[in-house]
């Protein structure tokens, strides 16, 4: 948080996770008109939507266009910048999220779809000071460089933990092949894993 | 991405009402239409999200013992069912070796198939000849860079590759799509549900705008198959070549067998020459590898792919090895 990029966004970003139960959080009218279509789409289609996340435990409104994914919303609107863009077309990882307890691509979710769904991200893992035994094996294990890919790792680790495919190196290795690391620190991420894996065992 | 309208439907009636609109699409797992939408692929006006219509979900045994899947069953649920994993190992293990597992929590059954080609041409940012995103533009392929293309059912006007693991499991198996829209139900064969380039170069499948899948079925368990994939990366990688094989035995001896490959051509690939010719045959007879090649009498390669049909080839042997110890 000593990072003045996100001390600019920590105000709101701490109004949010402390906010208790329900945030509102209101787009700029401004916005809202340039970006509206001249004549409203013919019922039962809609150009833009209010709709409800249920993030890491909080409950958040958003006024949202069809067209906007989980993933924007979440850093640009939420101010969850934990959770990365990369390819911003599935096919690195970077933006992986868990909806309703499943692990996704939150690049290729429409926030609209997920109306009403519980989320969890990055933020939501750690409970308080103590990392999430997955944070801590990651930082135990060496388990990354640049650290771009990783908040996606980790919740990739997390959920391929809970859904047991873990059994060998190998099945780690292909149950978290969706999760590209550049720096390539795979047989670090597999040893986090792993260990994460054989204490819950 | 340019902006569009939005419905959810909570019904099938619901759906093909709103989905026989002009210019909409329907909206399942998001996982290709999100990214046609990002690349100009395709633009619709409006998109029809199913996903929270009832019933299209689930995976049940039929009073006739057929198998029917919902359309909207997620591609991990369908692979990890223990009726799948049990009777229909080709198809469990065909969804398994296809995407990431983020993906295959969100990407649908039913929308797989929908999936098109990989071609660079057709994915290009900027437009180059292809008669699927710009129809008479041309093929860029034929004589560019085609090293991933078919080498079975491709004309000058398309070389491309249909690249669905699963589309090629189903196929294997006689799978039969099932479809709803304002003209009723149709029962689309999976081993013709994709469009050769013959038929119509610029279309993907014979899906019509408007038309859903609701669910696909199976016939009888074939627990003698499997499903090979060859890619130049172990995991989350298209294939190169794929070999799915269905087999029923008696003993030893091979009763019936059900070859399809994937990414051989716009459509699963049935080697029906190899198919008659293994009927009768012992699982270790020498008389598998002229078989399997005879299958190949009408492959033809393209500039660069012609390492594609020997690959196909060996594929296909050990796919038939790997049915008979399944």
């Amino acid at each position: 948080m000593d990072d003045p990029k996100e001390t600019r966004k920590a105000f709101s970003r701490r109004a949010l996770l402390k906010g208790g139960a329900i945030v509102a959080v209101t787009s700029l009218s401004g916005v809202s008109e340039a970006i509206a279509p001249k004549s409203a789409p013919d019922p039962p289609f809609v150009s833009r939507a209010t709709i409800s996340l249920v993030v890491n435990g909080v409950s958040h409104r958003v006024e949202v266009e069809p067209r906007s994914t989980l993933l924007d919303v979440l850093r640009e609107r939420l101010y969850l910048t934990g959770t990365k863009k990369g390819c911003n077309r599935g096919e690195c990882g970077a933006c992986t999220i868990h909806l309703d307890g499943r692990r996704v691509n939150g690049c290729l979710v429409l926030a609209i779809t997920a109306d009403g769904k519980k989320i969890e991200t990055i933020e939501g893992l750690a409970n308080g000071d103590q990392l999430h035994p997955m944070q801590q094996a990651f930082i135990d294990h060496d388990a990354f460089q640049c650290g771009y890919c990783t908040p996606g790792q980790i919740m990739s680790a997390v959920a391929c933990v809970a859904e047991g495919h873990t059994g060998s190196n190998a099945e780690i290795r292909e149950w978290m092949s969706g999760n590209i690391c550049r720096c390539s620190a795979y047989p670090q991420i597999v040893a986090a894993v792993s260990a994460v894996a054989k204490r819950n065992a | 991405m340019k902006n569009f309208s939005y419905a959810m439907p909570t019904s099938i009636h619901q759906t093909i009402e709103f989905a026989a609109t002009s210019d909409a699409m329907i909206l399942a797992g998001g996982t290709e239409l999100l990214n046609w939408t990002r690349i100009g692929i395709v633009e619709p006006s409006k998109l029809v999200d199913i996903t929270r219509v009832a019933g299209l979900e689930g995976i049940e045994r039929l009073p006739n013992g057929m198998v029917r899947i919902g359309a909207l069953t997620k591609l991990n649920d369908v692979a990890l069912h223990p009726l799948i994993r049990k009777s229909y190992p080709v198809l469990s293990t065909s969804i398994l070796k296809a995407a990431s597992a983020q993906i295959r929590n969100l990407a649908t059954i039913g929308g797989n198939p929908l999936q098109r080609v990989r071609c660079p041409y057709f994915r290009a940012d900027e437009p180059t000849p292809c008669n699927k995103r710009i129809p008479r533009s041309g093929c860029a392929a034929l004589h560019g860079l085609n090293e991933k293309h078919a080498i079975f059912g491709w004309t000058e006007d398309c070389v491309a590759v249909q690249p669905s693991d699963p589309a090629a499991a189903l196929a294997a198996l006689d799978a039969v799509l099932v479809t709803q829209s304002k003209q009723g139900e149709r029962r689309i064969p999976a081993t013709t549900f994709h469009t050769l380039p013959s038929e119509d170069p610029t279309a993907h499948s014979v899906l019509q705008h408007g038309e859903l899948i609701s669910s696909i079925e199976l016939g009888d368990a074939v627990p003698k198959s499997a499903y090979l994939k060859i890619r130049e990366r172990e995991s989350y990688e298209y294939a190169t070549v794929s070999a799915a094989v269905a087999l029923e035995m008696d003993g030893s001896v091979i009763r019936r067998a059900r070859i399809a490959l994937g990414s051989v051509a716009m459509r699963p690939w049935r080697l029906v020459e190899t198919e008659r010719r293994l009927a009768g045959l012992r699982s270790d007879s020498p008389e598998i590898i002229p078989a399997v090649k005879a299958g190949f009498d009408d492959a033809r390669p393209l500039s660069m792919n012609r390492y594609k049909i020997r690959l196909a080839q060996n594929t296909t042997v050990r796919a038939i090895e790997m049915a008979v110890q399944a």
